[in-house]
């Protein structure tokens, strides 16, 4: 291809013979002549349209604006003339007046009555015409699903139930309706089922859940205005075993304690108001509480509280792998199958609404972090002679060596002194960051809705982290304490306790690492040597590796810690050498017997009762008893071979 | 069918009196006794009289008076209607002042005489002729100012005014006061007397508010449920939410049973109920058609007299019919005062009758008084075309 001006330069124009040279030109000049046209003619037509446009635009919006000008000044014209007619400010002529006022009358009247007839239209538009339930539709009890517990064995069900109203409105004889009434239900409260019969309302409920005999016996008394609605009500088939970590519902099926309000708060009163969760089978909420551990551990406690005429004794026992909870009970309990006074004491879930100032079982997060610095070691030594002195405030032992010890020695003496140098050697902030770590300064969320703030220090200064080292001046739930051994235990993961059932993987998600490995090593280690030598070799059951941390803890009366009234508490893992469950028992003002010599500390009441429950639940937990178990050194030697191993 | 062409009383009767007006008030009273026999048996019942039909039957009975009555009076000419209502002003007067001496006393309150077997409200006839004198009073203020009409005016509403608080009777001295003061305002009346009458009116509300303690304990009521017994206005609007547009049918309510004054304060309710919203929105229009029919009449009514007695009445049974309304739907607080040919009651029907005569007398076309008006004023343009109009 050759571009078409190398071809002009290429072609000499003056050989171009003359002729076709003119024809040539005048061709090319018609061409350029009508290109350029076209051109001129719609470049023209666009201009036109464009000039037209914005003609109409700027006539449009001047119209508009003489529009606004002119009804703004047409309204104030109308206004001036009508308030000057109404007010006879003009007074051209009294007809004039009237009539305007007349008609001002008439428009008065109309609104009047667009008023009234708009009230009429939205109360039709509002109106119930077949609604003679009154407020009855709402209140009915609804359906909840099922609760199992780990193995799938039933702990509350829903089983319905026929309920009796009355539409007092269409009632013709309420003495009639009462005595036919009465003839089937002896036990109606006589005057108030009168009451509500004779209330002229449209709906009254007269008894709830009665028996379909008896719907059938009221049936065929054919009284118009009485009827019946099938219910749903809670049955509850193990009774009181249970009841803190149940809660309970009203009569209106609703929760309104523990995990059946959490039932409630996870969406299903939302699906009543939808009306949905009629009838519909629903999926049944499985715990992780294993009713059979609930049974024995209820029972231990009982005879425990019974035995030291306690005011209150409390358990828990969890996996410490997932954080799940097995069994919890908090004696005085209560039935959930029947309504109480809810301000009574029985309702009172201590394990998760009190708080206490766990004493020496406290002692085992001050252990955990002064292993856990790495700066203090198990040969590592504290003087421990005389008391400590804080201004006019002395801490003493309980029994007191007077000696220098070492940090397993502290640990099965239970020494506050050493513990307290222990902490204060590793300093205040560091304390109270440590404890923060393993949650112990915040509120604990399960899916209770009962939960309790610890109390804290607001000031916290060195005599602060040397009471809380041994457990004094602050005060937790038990459930966020049993939280913390649980992450010295299973090496060194902090899991937030659950009712659900949850596998370790599901588990492992929502831990988070506040130990090294080898301090939950070392711990393990303190534990069991406490059951062999120290303060908890009551609780040892042979064959299953028991360790535990003994708790005694003075309760504050009227501002001063009273000596005779104490809170024991024990601590028991099993078994120590690859720890699966944790049991904290707890006693509240135990009382010396003659066969604990006089003692009520924890190693004399609260110690053996865990090592009751341990040797009831293991076999129910598939932990079997072993022979030739090693020695605590031993067991501690095994571990740092790993560790090396590994390494 | 009788002949434009006749020239007896009856027909000119027929042909100048307004006879969709008439046909809408001889519909409202036949709906009065349907509803009547809804809203009286449980009435009865609940008095132990033994005929549930007791108040139907005296309401019938009572019927044929009064339409008598108002036929009568649609007969009568403007000038004798106001001689009528003189002698009717003046007898009840009397009477009514005589309650207060010789009345028995019902409710806490004076209201009615006992003559012979029947009783009667000497206030109900009472307003209608006062109705209509005040009117000639403010008419007469613009055709002769040397009268000291207006002073007049004022006189007469006292002299009303009087009897009717010391019985007491707020929901008429209300009504009578609001009628006197809307002719005073079509009368022309400055505006400075404007903001008189008003802080007159309101002053009057705040004295009865803080003086009277049931009228205290109505208002508050109104404006706060929970600070008493609301249970007749509760029990009027359940009947609204039951009957639903349609009602539940004839003799089907329940709730009428436990209204109190069903058939008379609260029979709007037991219409609702039983006959649905349907049936208050026409009531409600054949009310609106009635007043604002007889308002626009009278707009282009000549004689002054005869647009302000015409007016004053269609405003008294506007206002009666308005208020009762409104109390019933709970747009008001609850207010003494019956609904219009729908409610029971002997006096009132009969009264209302009376007015009701008066109002078509009055709107009668009368073409001899436009032209009279029409010369007896200087023939301007305006005049001119709001006679072709």
């Amino acid at each position: 291809m050759v571009a078409p001006a190398e071809l002009l330069k290429k072609i000499d124009l003056s050989k171009v013979p003359a002729p076709v040279r003119a024809v040539g030109g005048a061709a090319g000049r018609l061409a350029g002549r009508l290109v350029s046209g076209i051109f001129l003619f719609f470049f023209n037509i666009i201009r036109r349209i464009s000039h037209r446009l914005a003609r109409i635009i700027y006539g449009l919006g001047m119209g508009l604006v003489r529009l606004a000008v002119g009804t703004v000044r047409f309204a104030f014209a109308f206004a001036r003339g009508t308030v000057r007619a109404l007010f006879g400010l003009d007074r051209v002529d009294a007809q004039t007046v009237t009539r305007a006022r007349l008609q001002l009358l008439v428009a008065a009247f109309s609104l009047v009555f667009i008023v009234i007839a708009g009230r009429l239209v939205f109360m039709a538009i509002t109106s119930d015409p077949q609604g003679t339930r009154g407020g009855g539709s709402e209140a009915v009890a609804s359906a909840r699903p099922d609760i199992i517990d780990r193995n799938g064995d039933i702990v509350a069900i829903d089983v319905k139930s026929p309920s009796l109203f009355a539409e007092p409105k269409r009632l013709i004889d309420p003495d009639e309706a009462l005595e036919g009434l009465l003839k089937v239900l002896p036990d109606l409260d006589v005057a108030e089922a009168r009451a509500r019969l004779n209330s002229g309302k449209g709906f009254a409920w007269l008894k709830r859940e009665i028996t379909p005999a008896q719907q059938r016996a009221i049936y065929r008394l054919g009284l118009p205005g009485i009827g019946f609605v099938r219910e749903n009500r809670r049955i509850y088939p193990d009774g009181p075993t249970l009841s803190h970590v149940i809660g309970a519902v009203n009569v209106d099926n609703q929760g309104i304690a523990g995990l059946e309000k959490y039932i409630d708060g996870r969406g299903l009163a939302e699906l009543h108001l939808a009306g949905f969760a009629t009838d519909r089978q629903q999926e049944p909420v499985r715990l992780s509480v294993d009713v059979r551990v609930q049974h024995a551990m209820r029972d231990e406690l009982m005879r425990a509280k019974e035995k030291f005429k306690a005011k209150a004794a409390m358990g828990v026992v969890t996996d410490v792998r997932t954080g799940e909870i097995i069994s919890m009970v908090s004696l005085p309990d209560f039935d959930p199958n029947f309504g109480g006074d809810p301000r009574d004491n029985a309702y009172l879930n201590r394990l998760t609404t009190g708080v206490f100032e766990m004493g020496s079982t406290f002692k085992a997060l001050s252990f955990a972090m002064a292993l856990d610095s790495g700066k203090i070691g198990l040969t590592s030594t504290f003087d421990a002679r005389g008391a400590m002195h804080f201004g006019r405030f002395a801490i003493h032992d309980y029994h007191a060596e007077n000696r220098v010890l070492s940090v397993p020695e502290i640990f099965l003496v239970s020494s506050n002194v050493g513990t307290a140098k222990m902490v204060l050697s590793l300093g205040v902030d560091a304390h109270k960051a440590f404890l923060r770590k393993m949650g112990q300064l915040d509120r604990l969320r399960t899916e209770l809705p009962e939960s309790a703030e610890p109390i804290v220090p607001k000031r916290w200064g060195e005599l602060n982290s040397a009471t809380i080292a041994f457990g004094h001046g602050i005060a937790v739930a038990p459930l966020q304490a049993v939280m913390a051994v649980n992450s010295m235990m299973n090496g060194g993961y902090l899991i937030p306790p659950t009712f659900l059932k949850r596998t370790q993987e599901e588990a492992q998600k929502v831990a988070v690492r506040v130990l090294k490995p080898e301090t939950s090593d070392k711990m393990r280690y303190l534990l069991r040597l406490n059951a062999e030598k120290g303060t908890a070799t009551k609780a040892e059951v042979p064959g299953y590796y028991v360790g535990g941390k003994t708790g005694t803890a003075e309760k504050v009366v009227n501002g001063r810690y009273a000596k005779n009234k104490l809170l024991t508490s024990f601590t028991a893992v099993f078994p120590m050498d690859k720890p699966q469950y944790l049991v904290l028992v707890m006693i509240d003002e135990p009382q010396p017997l003659p066969e604990t010599h006089g003692y009520a500390t924890s190693g004399w009441n609260a110690a053996p009762a865990a090592g009751k429950i341990v040797e009831r639940i293991a076999p129910m937990l598939g932990v079997m008893p072993r022979q030739n178990l090693p020695t605590a050194d031993q067991m501690l030697g095994m571990a740092r071979q790993k560790v090396a191993d590994r390494q | 069918m009788m002949s434009r062409a006749d020239r007896t009383v009856l027909s000119e009767w027929w042909w100048t009196v307004d006879r969709l007006l008439l046909g809408t008030l001889f519909t409202l009273i036949i709906i009065g006794i349907v509803l009547c026999l809804a809203a009286s048996p449980p009435v009865a019942a609940r008095l132990g009289i033994a005929d549930p039909f007791h108040f139907v039957n005296r309401q019938v009975l009572f019927l044929i008076p009064a339409i008598a009555v108002m036929l009568f009076t649609s007969f009568l000419s403007p000038r004798t209607i106001r001689r009528v209502c003189i002698v009717v002003f003046l007898v009840c007067l009397v009477l009514l002042f005589a309650t207060l001496v010789i009345g028995p006393e019902v409710k806490g309150a004076r209201r009615w005489l006992n003559i012979g077997p029947i009783t009667v409200q000497p206030s109900e006839f009472l307003k209608p002729a006062f109705v209509v004198l005040a009117a000639w009073l403010f008419s007469e203020n613009s055709k002769r100012p040397e009268m000291p009409a207006q002073l007049l005016a004022v006189g007469l509403l006292c002299s009303v005014m009087l009897p009717l608080v010391l019985q007491p009777d707020f929901g008429q001295t209300m009504l009578v006061v609001m009628v006197w003061g809307a002719l005073f305002f079509l009368a022309g009346l400055r505006w400075i007397w404007m903001v008189g009458l008003i802080g007159f009116g309101v002053g009057g509300a705040v004295l009865a508010y803080h003086v009277v303690p049931h009228v205290q304990k109505r208002i508050d009521r109104f404006l706060d449920p929970a600070s008493g017994d609301t249970y007749q206005i509760d029990t009027a609007l359940e009947s609204f939410r039951h009957g639903g547009w349609f009602g539940q049918g004839p003799g089907e309510g329940t709730v009428k049973r436990i209204l109190p004054d069903g058939h008379t304060d609260f029979v709007f309710a037991v219409a609702a109920e039983e006959f649905g919203i349907i049936l208050c929105l026409i009531l409600l229009s054949l009310f609106a058609f009635v007043i604002l029919r007889s308002l626009t009449r009278a707009l282009d009514e000549q004689d002054p007299f005869a647009r302000f007695a015409a007016t004053g009445l269609a405003l008294l049974f506007g206002l009666q019919a308005s208020i009762n309304m409104a109390v019933n739907v709970h747009l008001m607080p609850a207010k003494g005062m019956t609904l219009p040919f729908i409610s029971y009651g002997g006096s009132s029907l009969i009264s209302l009758a009376f007015g009701m005569g008066m109002l078509l007398a009055l709107s009668r076309r009368r073409p001899g008084a436009a032209a009279l008006a029409a010369l007896s004023e200087p023939a301007g343009e305006p005049q001119g075309r709001q006679a072709a109009a």
